[in-house]
């Protein structure tokens, strides 16, 4: 009877996976029968655990050296796995596994978790966890010591980001800096853009041929910088438009975008002194969808003619259909975005382009308001910097093979 | 005060949000996330002020008989037919018959074309622009060339020309293309002080 | 007008026809344009094979209609080749108009596995199709969390927990990678808060205007792979030995590319006469 009790042990042992195995009475084993037991690998040594730094408290990083049977002894180790308990002596059913299996010759994992509570991915506040690490062979493993107790724990500074802070600061005062330089009336030059001079001209020649002026927003949302950007162009134009009277038509790919600049051009018709020849229908939703949007704009193009179209913000594939539309019925072209893939395209079909940075300098160009052209300035000044940063860190790498000023900017967010 | 108040918020948002980068803290995500819906919530609402727009600008075209004021009709038709098949009371709702009959053969088709468009307009737009007029504009000419060939099956000269067009987008086109992200960049940096510092606020409407 | 005058005046809807008939004329002829794959189009094509039979895999069919003729190759050769090597494949569009259109993808390559490969694909224990939710980028970090968050419940319905195979399946953890076909901004959404946020490992199909782009993340390694345009697809198709609509399309962008060669080759020549020309006439430039 003992026997029969012994053999079924065996089998059903035999049939259990590895982790089960660990939690059957050792002592039985090897009082009871002499099975051949693989030998278990060396376990990891050096097991710590430590808060995850720059993060919401939801994640500690686990590191180890790797068993001595991994790479060398009997190298037979095919991965690692750790596991989490709430108490140092916990029994070992109260481990649960923190990660899948690992990969051989790994030594760092992070547990990160989530915010469902009671999961065995939760960090509590204030709450003590151990770990420890499984080295696991094809048919058994060994246990590293447990280490802890370690809790997660909230960060209030991302130390990642330190130069971006340092830039941001350097930035800001830059800024100011130059806007107060510009308000005690000091004359800043800045260079002069022939998209921007031919604005006036182009406005002209629409009020001459008694034709509309077209403002293309782009599909860029409200929240984008160059919608953004484009906003403050358009309440320019608007305002000389309004004094020049010639129609103005703004279709809207966005109805966000449409509200805000119904407020801009309403205003600059204030500005103007013409409330009253603000027309309601003039900034209007089209659609959202890219396409639908190209047609209704290219039928508005082709219907009104409009003598001059700008074209200012964030532009896709619709930015040549648009602007060879524009060039086909003879319109003066001004056009200018911030997506660099679109730009080649407005260069070929319209007048004038604004690349890139031009394109958030324009309102200010056009205002001429010396506390505006401060900030270009300071936009100058912190180019200036990137650029000796840039041939700094060329030489250093180049002369004595430094690379320090790499890591001094490297970011992890 | 019609203006300070929205400036005010502007600027209190505005810091927030720089600072909420610098900190990774539990809190200050939730806060950023807050916001975030708040922003799809305005969304929603400002598609109805667009929809609202298209309909009264269309209805003013076809009251008044403008010029060409039969487009604007056919607009509110398209507007409201596919709303009503779409409307799961009446027409079925989007899984329904007529709904993806509309869907799959006339928009999907319609919209296909007018990206097509695009192959045209380029052909006509690379024969105006590609004239060796300087010697930049001929090295721009060679770049295209270089590029274009690709596509072709030149048998053995596909490896080196393959080569080649790899080396303009990898290198010149990259630098160039790194060199007016940094601008842009910075603009941007520029752009959203001058907004959140309240320098620009033509934004605004006025008082 | 002089002829070299002519050659550089032409009319821009003499472009357009000639090229319209240029690339109707492939349709009736019978050849073959030869590919050679490109190593980051075989590098996705090599981390499919790689994978084991019931690994998971996310395919986004990002586009709207408009892109569909570029990117539709691209989605059928993909998740055909998944669906042979019985992977478990989760789809999903994040485009506004994709919907039908990603639906009819995925039934139609489900039923040609049916025919061709023996191999029934099940809806629910071998693909599931998400459907479309708004606001990309909140559906992508969304997703990092649990799927059900942005996706409670599938296109047809059904609660995620009620389909066998998405039965823990939580977030990206469980996913091998993620090919995402799209044809806009959804790429840049994915790169940033996929593989920034969630170290998502990701590969991209694109637009053959788009691809150039995204060639900086892939030598960064941030994408693995990356399909461009026509010619990407065809390749693709290439190597899952499934010649289709982008190796036939190949022979029509062939000859496109050979009218536009040949316009711009005659402006040129044009422009040269006519400044030869106007030296000879002593005409200062």
């Amino acid at each position: 009877m003992r026997k029969l009790a012994l053999i079924c042990v065996v089998m059903v042992l035999a049939f259990l996976p590895p982790p089960l195995l660990g939690e059957v009475d050792s002592a039985l084993l090897q009082d009871s029968v002499t099975v051949d037991l693989p030998e278990p690998p060396a376990p990891p040594g050096n097991v710590t655990a430590t808060d995850n730094p720059n993060d919401n408290g939801r994640a500690i990083r686990v590191t180890w050296e790797l068993s001595a049977d991994d790479t060398t002894g009997m190298k037979n180790v095919i991965g690692y796995r750790i596991n989490r308990a709430e108490a140092r002596d916990a029994a070992d059913s109260l481990w649960t596994e923190a990660s899948d299996i690992l990969p051989s010759g790994t030594t760092e994992f992070i547990h990160s978790g989530d915010g469902e509570e009671d999961g065995p991915d939760y960090f509590a506040k204030n709450y003590d966890f151990y770990y420890r690490v499984h080295a696991l062979t094809a048919d058994t493993f060994s246990v590293s010591a447990v280490v802890g107790p370690v809790q997660a724990k909230d960060n209030w500074y991302n130390t990642g980001v330190t130069f971006v802070l340092l830039f941001v600061a350097l930035f800001i005062i830059l800024t100011v800096t130059f806007v107060r330089i510009a308000r005690k009336g000091k004359e800043l030059y800045i260079r002069p853009l022939a998209g921007i001079e031919a604005v006036d001209e182009a406005i002209g020649r629409a009020t001459e041929m008694g034709k509309p002026t077209l403002y293309i927003l782009g599909l860029g949302s409200a929240a984008d910088i160059a919608t953004i950007a484009s906003f403050a162009i358009l309440s320019r134009v608007a305002k000389k438009v309004a004094e020049y009277q010639t129609p103005l038509l703004v279709p809207c790919y966005e109805p966000f975008v449409m509200t805000v600049a119904q407020d801009t051009v309403r205003a600059a018709y204030m500005d103007a002194g013409r409330p009253d020849d603000y027309d309601e229908d003039s900034v209007y939703f089209v659609t959202s969808s890219q396409f639908a949007y190209v047609a209704g704009v290219m039928g508005t193009m082709i219907r009104e003619k409009p003598a001059t179209n700008f074209y200012l913000g964030m532009f896709h594939a619709e930015s040549l259909l648009l602007a060879e539309t524009g060039a086909m019925i003879g319109s003066i072209q001004i056009a200018g975005t911030d997506q660099i893939a679109q730009l080649p395209f407005f260069v070929v079909a319209c007048d004038y382009t604004l690349i890139g940075e031009e394109l958030y300098a324009a309102s200010v160009y056009l205002s001429r308001e010396p506390v505006l052209l401060g900030t270009i300035k300071a936009q100058d000044w912190a180019k200036a910097v990137v650029v000796g940063t840039i041939l700094a860190g060329l030489l250093a790498r180049l002369l004595v093979d430094l690379d320090f000023i790499k890591t001094v900017f490297e970011v992890s967010v | 005060m019609k203006r300070q108040l929205p400036l005010m918020l502007v600027f209190l948002l505005g810091a927030f949000m720089i600072i909420q980068y610098f900190v990774p803290a539990q809190a200050s995500l939730d806060a950023y996330e807050f916001i975030l819906d708040w922003m799809i919530i305005i969304g929603i609402f400002a598609m109805a002020l667009g929809i609202w727009s298209l309909m009264r600008v269309s209805w003013h075209k076809i009251k008044r008989r403008s010029h060409d004021w039969q487009y604007a009709a056919l607009t509110l038709a398209g507007l409201f037919i596919m709303v009503l098949f779409g409307f799961e009371p009446i027409g079925g709702g989007l899984k329904s018959y007529l709904w993806l009959q509309f869907y799959e053969f006339v928009m999907v088709p319609v919209l296909a074309t007018i990206f097509s468009l695009l192959a045209f307009f380029m052909a006509s737009a690379a024969y105006r622009a590609f004239r060796a007029r300087s010697l930049l504009a001929a090295v721009l000419l060679g770049s295209a060339m270089v590029l274009m060939f690709r596509v072709l099956p030149l048998g053995p000269l596909s490896d080196p020309i393959n080569e080649l067009a790899g080396w303009i987008l990898v290198v010149p086109n990259l630098a160039a293309k790194r060199a007016i992200l940094i601008g842009v960049g910075l603009g941007m940096v520029a752009t959203s002080l001058k907004v959140i510092l309240g320098i620009e606020r033509s934004y605004l409407g006025r008082d | 007008m002089t002829f070299h005058e002519r050659m550089i005046t032409l009319d821009r809807r003499w472009i357009f026809l000639t090229l319209a008939v240029f690339v109707i004329i492939p349709f009736f002829l019978e050849f073959d344009i030869p590919v050679t794959v490109s190593k980051e189009v075989r590098d996705i094509y090599d981390f499919i094979e790689g994978l084991e039979a019931g690994d998971y895999i996310l395919v986004g069919i990002d586009y709207d209609p408009n892109a569909m003729a570029e990117l539709h190759p691209m989605s059928y050769a993909i998740i055909k080749q998944c669906f042979a090597k019985k992977l478990k494949v989760i789809t999903l569009t994040l485009s506004q108009y994709g919907a039908g259109m990603a639906e009819q993808v995925v039934r139609d390559v489900a039923d040609s596995t049916r025919i061709y490969h023996g191999f029934e694909p099940v809806y629910g224990e071998d693909y599931v199709f998400l459907g479309y939710r708004p606001y990309y980028a909140f559906v992508i970090l969304g997703m990092g969390r649990d799927f059900r968050i942005p996706f409670p419940q599938d296109y047809y319905g059904t609660d995620l927990d009620s389909l066998p195979m998405m039965r823990g399946i939580r977030n990206y953890d469980q996913v091998e990678c993620v090919i995402d076909m799209n044809g806009g901004t959804v790429a840049d959404a994915w790169v940033s808060y996929g593989n920034g946020r969630y170290n998502v490992k990701l590969a991209f199909g694109l637009t053959g205007v788009m691809a150039a782009d995204f060639y900086p993340f892939y030598q960064s390694g941030q994408i693995f792979g990356l399909m461009g345009g026509m010619k990407g697809a065809a390749e693709y198709e290439q190597l899952v030995d499934k010649p289709g609509p982008a190796k036939e399309a190949m022979k029509m962008q062939v000859f496109a590319h050979i009218v536009i060669i040949v316009f711009i080759g005659m402006a040129n020549i044009g422009f040269f006469l006519g400044r030869r020309s106007r030296t000879k006439a002593g005409e200062v430039l």
